[in-house]
């Protein structure tokens, strides 16, 4: 049976370019009319253009599926996403839904700080769709989920930031919808919730309802989705079984350059009190647009922080993975250490030696944590990059690339006997 | 809600279907106003007395004013009891401009991120105002008791006049509300339009000192129309409508709720787009 299709879907947004007003403020509007009342000479024409962030997109989801949304910025994940919780309509084409969809982006959308756990609950429950009866009948099971009993009486702007994030999650995990969408941003707090959160993905899914999962990490879609749609500047570029599909967006990003961008990465970071990343370079090698890097040279890369708290037991970590999404490597900055980190501005440099990775394409990833206690961001800063030749040096006799997943320099003596 | 398995999602649908959605939303519309009503009370500090202070002060003041100093003519009614049947639905009506108008953009993040009728929002905003018309309309009852008041039978048809003091507060709430979204500065223009509109009305005199000539102009107030009827219905007595004039408030009244309900629809779509 089918869960989700969609035909034809487009939505045009019309941009205006004349202004480039946030909002508009009515004495601006006054002025301008009164403008063009005194001055014979009109007002500078608008020109406005019609932009695409949606354009004849068509696919379908079966029950049960658990579908993947990947693309870039601006590929048109998040109108998508709109379009499917109908906050805004599609300018033409259609989605037939069957079944009741909630959507796990709005976490704790809702919640009112003066307001008592409880009383949180119900509203934030009847935000995302459910009936009174319904919570009433679920009420007890989203307190034990969210393990904040003895708080219910307590208005949340007391809860920690952790205690909120729990209850918010466990009102929206309680929905039982046919259709569940999931917003990667969900996943923030402590690892042990992290995996209460993935669990109930995986035991939605497993009920033989459908997930569809919305995210920039190649990684967790590859984990959790079955299926995968692809999508790149408004148009679907590839749907499929979700390997062949995050193949396809990985040879994307090669060919169009990598996300480089790291202040808007770490923008996207979620809040934490104790630790943020104020920076991210990556030494260039002279090989091209985007994340390329000649495989034999060192790769410099250094990570600016800046610690609010002082902890101790804190790490930075750098993962580096295949595009198969397992874990090649994973280094710490400063392993053992277990002394407190005083408040302050830091910075770490890493300098992964150049000729042990091959040239393929690979995924960074970095973040922090108290060892023991959290990590401070999941998802972590995450962007590909790849190794590449310098020349025919690098071919093993002529055209033949290296084979293996990893370059180890073993020392060889060759003697003629 | 559970009825709803199939749902399709194309151009047009949000307009064919409004009341549909509408009546499904009904539970979110009462949880919002319990929400509403819950933090009206709880973050003041002075909580519930906050409503019954302000009408109070404005009473006294008015009384002393309008009946002492300026001695206008009170119908046989005691000036604090004609000033507070006034003051009942004139605080109801700015308190529902006010908190209407800034309510879509204080909700800013839900609308961004859930569907549902936009017009649950403002219209919550106006039942959870109710809230302190009933403390006021309690405050009144002692009033009266005080003064040894006592209203005739006409005091049966006062829900009638409350109706239409909602449906005023409605709909000229709901085009500030979608104006407020549109030009961010209109707030601005608010608390001066509710101000003025205090001495405008006559809350702190009887409409019956405006020259007869001109009563027909000065009721195209709405709000003239709604404290007249209040004090028909509570003060009976001389207290006598002007009936010209009140039907054309009462025409106005519709007239402007369902421009307000039409105009809000037409700019709701673009609401997620905007804010």
């Amino acid at each position: 049976m089918i869960a989700i299709k969609v035909e034809n879907l487009s939505k045009k947004y019309i941009i205006s370019h004349q202004k480039r007003e946030r909002y508009t403020a009515l004495r601006d509007v006054l002025a301008r009319k009164a403008k063009e009342i005194f001055s014979s000479r009109k007002s500078p024409q608008i020109t406005t253009e019609d932009f695409y962030a949606l354009k004849d997109v068509s696919f379908e989801v079966q029950c049960g599926d658990r579908i993947g949304i990947i693309g870039r910025n601006g590929a048109g994940k998040s109108t998508l996403l709109k379009i499917l919780s109908r906050i805004t309509e599609p300018t033409k084409g259609r989605v037939t839904l069957n079944g009741r969809v909630a959507s796990l982006l709005e976490v704790g959308t809702g919640f009112h700080p003066e307001l008592t756990g409880r009383e949180n609950i119900f509203l934030n429950g009847a935000i995302l769709g459910m009936s009174k009866a319904e919570i009433k009948r679920k009420f007890d099971e989203i307190v034990a989920f969210a393990e904040t009993e003895k708080f219910l009486d307590t208005p949340v702007k007391y809860y920690s930031s952790g205690m909120y994030v729990r209850l918010a999650f466990a009102v929206a995990a309680h929905l039982e919808p046919e259709i569940l969408v999931v917003d990667e941003v969900l996943a923030v707090g402590d690892a042990q919730f992290q995996k209460k959160c993935m669990n109930k993905m995986g035991s939605v899914a497993q009920e033989g309802r459908t997930v569809l999962f919305v995210s920039h990490n190649i990684g967790a879609i590859r984990k959790l989705c079955n299926k995968a749609v692809l999508l790149k500047n408004g148009k679907l570029q590839a749907q499929g079984e979700v390997s062949e599909v995050v193949n396809r967006y990985i040879c994307d990003i090669e060919n169009t350059g990598m996300e480089t961008d790291f202040a808007a990465i770490i923008a996207r970071l979620p809040h934490e009190p104790a630790f943020k990343f104020t920076g991210i370079e990556v030494e260039k090698h002279d090989a091209g647009p985007g994340m390329r890097f000649i495989y034999t040279k060192d790769i410099n890369i250094a990570l600016k922080y800046e610690v609010m708290e002082a902890k101790s037991k804190l790490f930075v970590v750098l993962e580096i993975l295949d595009s198969e999404g397992n874990v090649l490597v994973e280094s710490f900055h400063n392993p053992r250490d277990l002394n407190p980190v005083p408040k302050g501005a830091y910075v770490s440099r890493a300098v992964l030696p150049g000729g042990f990775l091959l040239p393929r394409v690979y995924e960074v990833r970095i973040y922090a944590g108290i060892f023991g206690e959290r990590d401070f961001f999941r998802p972590p800063v995450s962007f590909v990059m790849e190794t590449v030749h310098d020349g025919a040096a690098d071919m093993v006799y002529d055209t033949r690339p290296l084979q293996g997943r990893f370059v180890l320099p073993v020392k060889w003596d060759n003697v003629k006997l | 809600m559970n009825t709803e398995r199939k749902l399709v999602i194309e151009a047009g649908r949000m307009e064919k279907h409004y009341w549909a959605d509408l009546w499904q939303y009904r539970e979110l519309f009462y949880f919002l106003a319990w929400r509403d009503i819950l933090v009206r009370y709880k973050q003041t500090v002075i909580g519930v007395l906050w409503a019954v202070i302000r009408p109070f002060i404005t009473m006294v003041i008015f009384t002393i004013i309008f009946g002492k100093l300026a001695k206008l003519p009170s119908n046989g009614a005691p000036y604090p009891v004609l000033v507070f049947s006034a003051m009942l639905p004139w605080q109801f009506f700015a308190a529902s401009l006010g908190d209407a108008s800034a309510s879509l953009v204080g909700n800013a993040n839900l609308i961004s991120k859930i569907y549902f009728p936009r017009i649950i929002i403002p219209a919550s905003t106006v039942i959870s105002g109710f809230v302190d018309f009933m403390i006021s309309f309690s405050m009144l009852a002692a009033l009266m008791a005080w003064y040894r008041f006592i209203p005739d039978w006409r005091i049966v048809t006062l829900p009638l006049f409350t109706l239409l003091a909602i449906a005023v507060s409605m709909g000229i709430g709901l085009w500030f509300t979608a104006l407020n979204v549109k030009y961010r500065d209109f707030r601005y223009i608010v608390p001066f339009i509710v101000q003025f509109g205090l001495y405008v009305s006559p809350v702190g005199f009887s409409s019956t000192v405006i020259p007869d000539k001109w009563r027909l102009l000065y009721s195209l107030n709405p709000m003239v129309g709604v404290i007249d009827g209040f004090r028909w219905a509570i003060l009976g007595g001389s207290n006598a409508i002007y009936w010209p004039g009140f039907l054309l408030s009462v025409l106005l009244v519709l007239v402007i709720l369902a421009g307000s309900i039409r105009y809000f629809r037409s700019v709701e779509r673009t609401f997620a787009d905007i804010i």
